[in-house]
């Protein structure tokens, strides 16, 4: 085991020993705030893939949050509370329009496919604001959780927190296969140098739509776990900021590196949190905390090239 | 349909094509010469006119408020250049993206701090407001023809400016080859703040002329700034006559599927189908257009030539 394994293990050690310690401490409070930690970790995760392995510079990944929890509520509100119904189609559907948007956007490149990216999710952005049926502007809140057939009642806190868990740590190690497999390897190539690529006689076109369908399919479970989290959903899931949210995970935690999205998605919403909440900083903080959060993106940008996974002992893969 | 509506809605969507240009002649020039992806355009285009109207406030001269708040918002172009996004030309996009998302963040934050969170409303001098009578029988507000007219006037001096002059000639010549205008001799760096600067003082000007017309408010730039992509995508990137085609076609798509498509879906299918997709088409129709130019000509109406 590298060292940077075994940090990424202890990490996830961490994680799985909260809900114990914050039953201990009795703060609730820290098993909902690490519960939204992993599942935007997982959407950062899913992010990466194509972000950081693809090389393709996706400005409308929130879409695919909002996809997922549409889906979530949508059949919610219509009475159909089955979890599994749910998510299957919040996976599905996320997967249907990422092949639709992917196959448009996926042929270009550079500063088209993020001004792509981004107008596409605007769109669906303005679809769900249209949406008067639910809820429009206003959002809808979900008449109960996603029900797994008994299984695992998500009302129970530390029941979801392991949830989440469960499928974090299964996506961490479904990147880390499909990023070493041959599909991986191509991606990278096409990333590092599409000319050679095309040259050994690969087209990258089908490699790189079926790493970006493959990448909102995991955004979609995310959106399904985040409206459960929230019990709520708004067109503001899909809003450009969460999309440049999340790529700043990306950056943040470590571009291309397993453990980086974990660790951005970790940093961000800790340190958004600390900005926001924290009582030894002065009120003045606490009102403008984005002012404080656009000066630190802009400095990591300028400064920290290549993100906490960086400054982690081992080579960058 | 009524034809006083029809040119109503023709003007409407003319005004807010010019003003999507004087946007996207700033954003497309900064792209095409410095490589740069500038989120922060559309925070410029708040800071023009949350300057405007402020100095209107305090001079009560409206001449006067506009001639500080474009050399307020240039000034402001400049220090950002200079201070941030100097070091960014070289820097791959992503690294832009992020590192303007965070000026975008810190703008919007910034006039909440000056001017409160909460949208203030900008007023017009008596010689600005009212209704001129066009054709006839139509009234149409005067300070909408006036923007049309601001609009193209820029338009036809910006051509100018690239295609008659030294300052036009440097210009090109940096979009198609930066390389080689630095080994002739030419103070690049200076040449990149000149354009920043002017595309800043372009959006400082359009941010200007909506204030009066739209709400002032934090994240106003973001909103116009989506849409000012969408017409550089269509027009081709780097294209000043693109962008000038891009936003006449974006502004009036959109201002007429706003106005008709719900009549219209009406009048085809039912009522009840143009209630429910009018309004939910409408707001999409510009995003299909995107797509639709893309599917058939990747590289927009009027790729540039450069590079």
């Amino acid at each position: 085991m590298t060292a940077r394994t075994g940090i990424l293990v202890a990490l996830l050690l961490l994680l799985a020993a909260v809900p114990p310690v914050a039953a201990l401490l009795n703060e609730p409070f820290y098993l909902d705030l690490l519960r939204r930690v992993m599942i935007f970790a997982i959407a950062a995760i899913s992010l990466n893939l194509i972000l950081g392995y693809g090389g393709m510079v996706s400005f409308g990944h929130a879409a695919y949050l909002g996809i997922g929890a549409y889906a979530v509520g949508v059949l919610d509100h219509h009475g159909i509370s089955n979890g599994w119904l749910q998510w299957g189609i919040a996976v599905g559907a996320s997967a249907l329009i990422a092949a639709a948007i992917g196959s448009i956007s996926v042929r270009t490149s550079g500063i088209y496919f993020i001004m792509i990216t981004l107008a596409f999710t605007q769109m669906l952005y303005y679809l769900g604001v249209s949406l008067a049926e639910y809820g429009g502007d206003d959002g809808l809140r979900l008449k109960m959780r996603s029900q797994l057939s008994g299984l695992i009642d998500l009302n129970d806190a530390t029941a979801f927190y392991y949830l989440v868990f469960a499928i974090l740590v299964l996506f961490l190690y479904v990147t880390h296969r499909l990023v070493n497999s041959r599909f991986g390897q191509v991606l990278q190539a096409v990333r590092s140098n599409e000319a050679r690529t095309r040259a050994i006689g690969i087209s990258p076109y089908p490699y790189r739509l079926a790493a970006f369908v493959i990448s909102g399919a995991m955004c979609g479970l995310a959106g399904a776990l985040l409206a459960n989290q929230t019990s709520f959903l708004t067109p503001e899931f899909m809003n450009w900021t969460r999309s440049g949210e999340l790529m700043f995970m990306v950056i943040l935690g470590g571009i291309a590196t397993t453990a980086g999205p974990l660790l951005g998605a970790a940093a961000l919403l800790l340190m958004e949190d600390l900005l926001q909440g924290w009582s030894v900083l002065p009120k003045w903080v606490h009102e403008h905390w984005q002012l404080y959060l656009g000066v630190i993106l802009v400095l990591v940008v300028l400064f920290a090239r290549r993100g906490l996974a960086g400054l982690l002992p081992g080579k960058n893969e | 349909m009524n034809l006083v509506l029809v040119a109503e809605q023709t003007l409407n969507g003319l005004q807010l094509g010019v003003m999507l240009f004087l946007l996207a002649a700033g954003l497309t020039l900064v792209f095409g010469i410095m490589n740069l992806v500038n989120l922060a355009h559309g925070a410029l285009y708040m800071v023009g006119a949350y300057l405007t109207t402020w100095f209107y406030q305090n001079t009560g001269s409206f001449a006067l408020a506009v001639a500080l708040g474009l050399a307020g918002t240039l000034v402001v172009g400049i220090v950002v250049e200079l201070v941030a996004l100097r070091t960014l030309y070289e820097r791959d996009h992503l690294d832009q993206v992020l590192a303007t998302f965070g000026l975008i963040l810190f703008f919007n934050e910034l006039v909440a701090i000056l001017w409160g969170r909460s949208a203030i409303y900008s007023t017009l001098p008596p010689y600005l407001s009212g209704h001129v009578e066009l054709f006839g029988t139509m009234r149409y507000p005067l300070y909408r023809l006036v923007i049309i007219g601001i609009g193209m006037a820029v338009a036809v001096l910006l051509w100018f400016v690239v295609s008659r002059t030294r300052l036009g000639m440097l210009i090109r010549a940096g979009a198609s080859n930066r390389a080689m205008v630095a080994a002739l001799g030419v103070d690049i760096r200076l040449l990149y703040t000149i354009v920043f600067g002017f595309g800043a003082a372009l959006a400082g000007l359009a941010g200007l002329l909506a204030g009066p017309i739209f709400a002032v408010q934090p994240g106003m730039g973001e909103l116009i700034l989506i849409q000012v992509f969408v017409v550089i995508v269509i027009g081709g990137i780097g294209s000043i006559r693109g962008a000038f085609a891009g936003a006449l076609i974006v502004g009036m798509v959109d201002t007429m599927g706003r106005a008709f498509l719900k009549p219209v879906l009406s009048a085809l299918i039912s009522p009840a189908a143009g209630d429910a997709a009018g309004p939910a088409l409408a707001s999409m129709l510009i995003y299909l257009l995107m797509a639709a130019v893309l599917a058939f000509r990747p590289e927009g109406l009027f790729p540039s030539r450069g590079s």
